[in-house]
């Protein structure tokens, strides 16, 4: 029998409806590769496999009078951010240890109404805060990808006897791989490895900078951070409020579109959610490019970017041209401020968001001679270097004396950001296309990220803009670096537009075809 | 600007979380090194841009005075480290 795990989410719907296969099998075969992956990979903090057993028989009773929702007995994983009703929810932080919420968050209620079975909680960086899943207290997750190496050798003919022919010889190629661990990227690290590497058919994440974009690119998979709005955040642990969104992360377009049409809504627990109907993101898939306008932002072409980047650029391009897409150039002088500028925004609304950390209400408490250094023990104790950091960052930003020079400065920043957004589409730009990330994936506690946080922050230079002016955004893989390693290329959407961005991301996925890691783990 | 060891310790306080001296001194390059990467911002002319308020044109949206939830305290103290017939447990704070 065939990999069930190896089916997407449109190929298992089929088999699903068609009844060649049960919820039950899938979930399975789920469950069993993920007991066998996770101590090498460490993609998940938590798995379910009671609760997953349990939602796929109730799927396989629906399936088999023929009823069931648009993702019945689809089994997925959820990242740690989302407050899942009696399941570990920590954020993947120590600070959170033990907390199992008693309500589910919307976005996963959306998920469950529409049939999906839960596998259990992925690993992120701690609190959504990083860019390599390092920061994570349950330890990095392993990006399922190696660097590779082909090697060609030369075989010479061979004759035997006679004369008599026995090989004409020619060239043999070798492919070996490099041991190195990688890392999958983050936020959303665990998301992004468990989708490569067929530990879930598909998984939720977020975004704030970056986290669902950048991990899909270090991966070889697809993730889409809709529209600011477009998602409910209510029970999803916040870290910025003002940028953060939830998306999903999966194997292609069309597996994304599924899975954003379900988590998608308007909801009266989150204000900033928006009120107009869900589209049938699928219908978007095939829909001709002809006489799109793709714009190219000559902001992209950074310092030191390493020419495979360049060259990956170039394809994406000419695959979008032959298409018939009509290819302009564009310009989004602030740019190179959005990063700076986030890092003064996002830092400031995570030292108010986390103030709830208290040791009163939930989690560690570490007790003190008094309530203050009760409250200090448990968070010195409870909050990881690079959360504490940020926390650092966004009191001393907010601080008296300070809030003009810095917090004000950068959400007027923010409005110019968003403006040169506004102007392009204005000219009549549908969609844009940048780099995913400037690099591919990097090594697990490497020496100079660990050095120089900024180094790590400049992982999101080309995703942050995007949350910054709050569009829709798409990663979708392109092509393989030199190792071998995944490389994706980034499409920018006009609010509440992400319809052109799957339209275009799915030519983008039919010129580069997909990629998967071969399996060692 | 670039912040030393005492304003490290300063914000520390208001944020809530204890230093010790190796962090605060480690704490104070790393902040600092955040704040040079930032400084880059004031070289923008930002006169006249209002700053952001909302990211997407949206109007707030309003709902009945009304109560729509309630009756749940022992869900509300289920996850707390410390607690007494529904009520939070802390140290003593008012002598």
């Amino acid at each position: 029998m065939t990999d069930l795990t190896r089916l997407t989410i449109a190929e298992a719907r089929t088999k699903l409806r068609a009844k060649e296969i049960k919820a039950t099998e899938l979930t399975d075969a789920y469950v069993a590769a993920i007991q066998s992956a996770n101590p090498s990979l460490n993609a998940y903090v938590a798995v379910t496999p009671d609760k997953a057993r349990d939602m796929a028989k109730a799927s396989d009773s629906k399936l088999a009078k023929g009823k069931g929702g648009a993702l019945e007995g689809i089994p997925l994983g959820i990242k740690d951010l989302f407050a899942t009703e009696g399941v570990h929810t920590q954020a993947c932080s120590h600070v959170l240890d033990g907390f199992k919420p008693r309500y589910e968050s919307t976005v996963t209620a959306n998920l469950w109404a529409d049939g999906a079975v839960m596998l259990g909680k992925l690993n992120m960086d701690e609190f959504a805060m990083g860019s390599s899943n390092e920061t994570s207290h349950y330890g990095p997750v392993v990006n399922p990808w190696r660097r590779s190496r082909v090697e060609t050798s030369v075989v010479p003919a061979t004759h035997e006897g006679d004369g008599g022919f026995v090989s004409a010889g020619g060239t043999k190629q070798t492919k070996s791989y490099d041991n190195m661990q990688l890392v999958p990227g983050g936020s959303s690290g665990g998301s992004a490895a468990a989708v490569s590497a067929f530990l879930c058919a598909g998984a939720t994440a977020t975004d704030t900078g970056g986290s669902i974009r950048q991990p899909a690119a270090f991966t070889g998979t697809v993730g889409i951070k809709p529209t600011y709005g477009r998602c409910s955040r209510w029970g999803i642990v916040a870290f910025a409020s003002s940028l953060d969104q939830a998306g999903p992360i999966a194997r292609d377009v069309r597996d994304a579109a599924i899975m954003l049409k379900s988590m998608a809504s308007v909801d009266a627990k989150d204000t900033t959610s928006v009120d107009r109907p869900v589209p049938d993101y699928e219908a978007a898939l095939g829909r001709s490019v002809k006489g799109m306008k793709v714009g190219i932002p000559r902001e992209y072409r950074v310092d030191g970017m390493p020419a495979e980047i360049e060259a990956l650029w170039q394809k994406g391009i000419a695959w979008l041209k032959d298409a018939g897409a009509e290819i302009v150039d564009i310009s989004l002088p602030h740019t190179k401020y959005a990063l700076p500028a986030y890092y003064i925004v996002a830092p400031a609304e995570a030292s108010s968001n986390l103030a709830r950390y208290d040791g009163v209400r939930y989690g560690l408490r570490v007790p003190g001679k008094d309530i203050v250094e009760m409250y200090e023990n448990s968070r010195a104790a409870g909050f990881g270097r690079e959360v504490k950091r940020r926390i650092m960052i966004g009191t001393y930003v907010l601080s008296a004396g300070y809030y003009d020079a810095y917090y004000l400065q950068a959400q007027k920043v923010r409005t110019l950001i968003k403006r040169d957004f506004e102007q392009v589409f204005d000219a009549g730009v549908d969609v844009i296309l940048t780099p995913a990330t400037p690099s591919a994936a990097f090594g697990v506690a490497d020496q100079d990220m660990a050095a120089d946080p900024v180094k790590m922050y400049l992982n999101d230079i080309f995703t942050v803009t995007v949350n910054m002016a709050g569009l829709p955004g798409i990663a979708v893989p392109a092509g393989l670096d030199a190792h071998g390693l995944p490389l994706g290329l980034q499409l920018i959407g006009k609010p509440f537009e992400e319809e052109t961005l799957f339209q275009a991301g799915n030519v983008i996925e039919q010129a580069a075809g997909r990629f998967q890691p071969e399996k060692w783990w | 600007m670039s912040v030393d060891i005492a304003t490290v310790k300063r914000v520390a306080r208001l944020a809530r979380i204890a230093v010790t001296e190796d962090d605060a001194s480690r704490m104070a390059g790393e902040l600092n090194t955040i704040l040079g990467f930032v400084e880059q911002l004031n070289e923008v002319d930002v006169a006249g841009v209002e700053p952001m308020t909302s990211v997407i044109p949206m109007e707030m949206k309003k709902r009945q005075d009304g109560v729509t939830d309630g009756n749940k305290a022992a869900d509300i103290v289920a996850n707390a480290p410390a607690t007494d017939e529904n009520f939070f447990l802390v140290p003593k704070v008012v002598e």
